[in-house]
């Protein structure tokens, strides 16, 4: 009997905290200027953080494509803070493509290079047989070409579109002028707004003797890596080699990016949950006596705290919506802007997406939590008394 | 509904001061009102009337002295909502209606807090507009209302959980005269149709005269005539 009177009260409490969710909407519209000033705190903090993350996500996946392009192992200097800096000498990778377990190994030297009016392009030294050239879908010039002649650089085809050159023109890099060999088209942003230089070419250019920055390690057997890694690193105690999934979990650079965008999506959402707080206070000391109204005509304490929430969760929600639309807006635009040469190709994966629109709900309720406690607290009578 | 002569409220030595006792409003009242009473609380203004009526509502509570609403304690916090959603209804001198919105959500504000069905509430907010001749007026929002229409709406939403008793705090206090008196006669009329006690404050004597009996306050005391 009990138990049936607890589920019919629980149920019929259900009810009418549901019902009162339908004057939340209608208390949004009757101050809309309010709502609005809440939804777009909350929308623009959305849109940061989708643009922000979205970049940082797609830069680390374009970086991460590079270094992995048909390999399952990276080696690189040990305890070197960013792989710019990184040296692995050409002993090493003659050591490294000995190993039984190698089918092929593919070094790389990074470098940045002004060209031109640009004073920043990645430039990738490379060999004639790295598989990106292959991969690659040739616009102009002969791939077979690559590495022939000492004065012949290659071009992604976004790098020679910004550059506004062509196959047989020359171009100033640095302190040198290059004659273009040829361009190809990569679906990678990074090496589509790149120079590439044949290995030995770019080691002279960066004055890097025989380093490399890194090497790309294709296994025969994948199942023999951890021998491979235990040989790599007892032969060379200076060089690390790291399974691709580990260098990315474990890489710093990536780290700090992806710390730093949630850092700054984070403060952005702090600025729209002030906003949801600020919106959702003046909301409720201005309407002082209406809630006294309410609490006269029975609301609990409970149902004004739910309207208030309910008012601030449905600006969260709002908010979030534009919030997608103004971010997947800015990052299409900035896809096809030729100034970012190519380097923003946005990736936003399903957990961001979630991340998002909890740190939004979860920012808007906060922010609601001392309008909701304030507005629960309204003495009925001393709001009315001055009538 | 409540039977004829059933005592609905009874209040004892209820006193009640402000600003740390330095101001007392009112001094040992008490009082008994039977349903389907109405009863007037005539007396000056700042004579306390609307304060008793506060007390009685459990919107603001006594410094001593005990009261009984509808059989419940409007001291205690789960009945005074016991009372709020389903025993009493409050009609003020401003209305208190909650602007932006129509008559009709208006009327409704009580359902909500009670969870009645949509359409049961439909149901009654039709009813109640037909009895005090809203119903043309349900989809317009407050600020188009008259001050007669707009206190004929907040007797709607008082009667809408089906009280059994009003606690009306100067009804006709912003209303001219013909208006006033159409909305005093209106509440007689529904009071007398439900069964419904009023305790009704007003410093106008014609309608206290009214009332089936009349309670002056004064100095914070009560005394029947």
């Amino acid at each position: 009997m009990s138990g049936w009177f607890f589920r019919r009260w629980k149920r019929h409490r259900w009810l009418s905290d549901m019902r009162i969710l339908s004057l939340v909407l209608v208390n949004l519209l009757r101050h809309r200027l309010r709502a609005f000033i809440g939804v777009a705190g909350i929308s623009f903090g959305v849109a940061a953080m989708l643009t922000i993350l979205a970049i940082v996500t797609g830069a680390i996946g374009m970086f991460e494509r590079i270094l992995s392009t048909d390999s399952h192992y990276l080696v690189f200097e040990r305890n070197v803070s960013d792989l710019f800096f990184s040296s692995v000498t050409s002993d090493q990778v003659a050591s490294i493509r000995e190993r039984p377990e190698v089918e092929e190994a593919h070094p790389m030297l990074f470098g940045i290079v002004a060209v031109g009016d640009h004073p920043m392009v990645t430039c990738f030294g490379i060999e004639a047989t790295d598989p990106r050239l292959a991969t690659g879908e040739w616009l102009a010039g002969d791939r077979a070409m690559f590495g022939v002649r000492d004065d012949t650089l290659y071009l992604g085809s976004r790098a020679a579109e910004f550059l506004a050159v062509q196959a047989g023109d020359e171009i100033e890099v640095g302190r040198g002028t290059f004659r273009v060999g040829g361009v190809f088209k990569n679906e990678n942003g990074f090496e589509d707004g790149g120079v590439f230089m044949p290995l030995s070419m770019a080691q002279d250019f960066f004055q890097r003797e025989t380093a490399s920055s890194v090497v790309a390690v294709k296994l025969r057997e994948e199942s023999t890596g951890p021998t491979f890694k235990a040989a790599v690193e007892m032969d060379h105690p200076g060089i690390i080699a790291l399974e691709n999934r580990e260098f990315s979990q474990s890489y710093n650079s990536f780290k700090i990016l992806n710390f730093t965008a949630w850092a700054v999506g984070i403060c952005a959402f702090c600025l729209g949950g002030l906003g949801v707080a600020n919106t959702m206070l003046m909301s409720v000391f201005s309407r002082i006596r209406e809630i006294a109204v309410l609490r006269v005509c029975g609301f609990s304490n409970r149902q004004v705290t739910m309207m208030i929430f309910g008012e601030a969760s449905m600006i969260a929600l709002a908010g979030v919506l534009v919030g997608f639309g103004i971010g997947f807006g800015v990052l299409a635009v900035m896809e096809h802007t030729p100034q970012f040469q190519g380097y923003v190709q946005a990736s936003i994966t399903g957990s961001v997406m979630v991340g998002i629109v909890i740190t939004a709900l979860f920012t808007a309720v906060a922010g609601a939590i001392y309008p909701a406690i304030y507005a629960s607290k309204v003495q009925p009578a001393e709001a009315l008394r001055y009538e | 509904m409540s039977d004829r002569g059933e005592i609905i409220v009874r209040a004892k030595q209820v006193t009640k001061s402000y600003d740390d006792g330095r101001i007392t409003v009112l001094h040992g009242v008490s009082l008994e009102v039977r349903a389907g009473e109405v009863v007037g609380l005539w007396g000056a203004s700042g004579s306390g009337k609307s304060t008793l009526l506060h007390l009685l509502g459990g919107l603001d509570l006594p410094d001593a002295g005990t009261m009984e609403v509808c059989g419940l304690d409007p001291t205690r916090e789960v009945d005074r909502i016991e009372l709020r959603r389903h025993q009493l209804g409050y009609i003020f001198q401003m209305h208190n209606l909650i602007p932006d919105l129509t008559v009709e959500e208006n009327v409704r504000v009580p359902a909500l807090a009670i969870g009645t069905p949509r359409a049961e509430t439909a149901k009654r907010v039709r009813e109640l507009a037909d009895k005090v001749d809203i119903r043309h007026r349900l989809h317009h929002r407050i600020q188009d209302l008259s001050g007669g229409e707009r206190q004929r709406t907040a007797i709607c939403r008082a009667l809408m959980n089906g009280p059994r008793l009003l606690l009306a705090d100067e009804p006709t206090g912003s209303l001219d005269e013909k208006t006033g008196n159409t909305v005093f006669a209106l509440l007689k009329e529904m009071a007398e149709q439900n069964n419904i006690a009023i305790l009704l404050a007003t410093h106008e004597r014609r309608f206290a005269e009214q009332c089936s009996r009349v309670l002056r306050v004064r100095d914070g005391q009560l005394s029947e005539i």
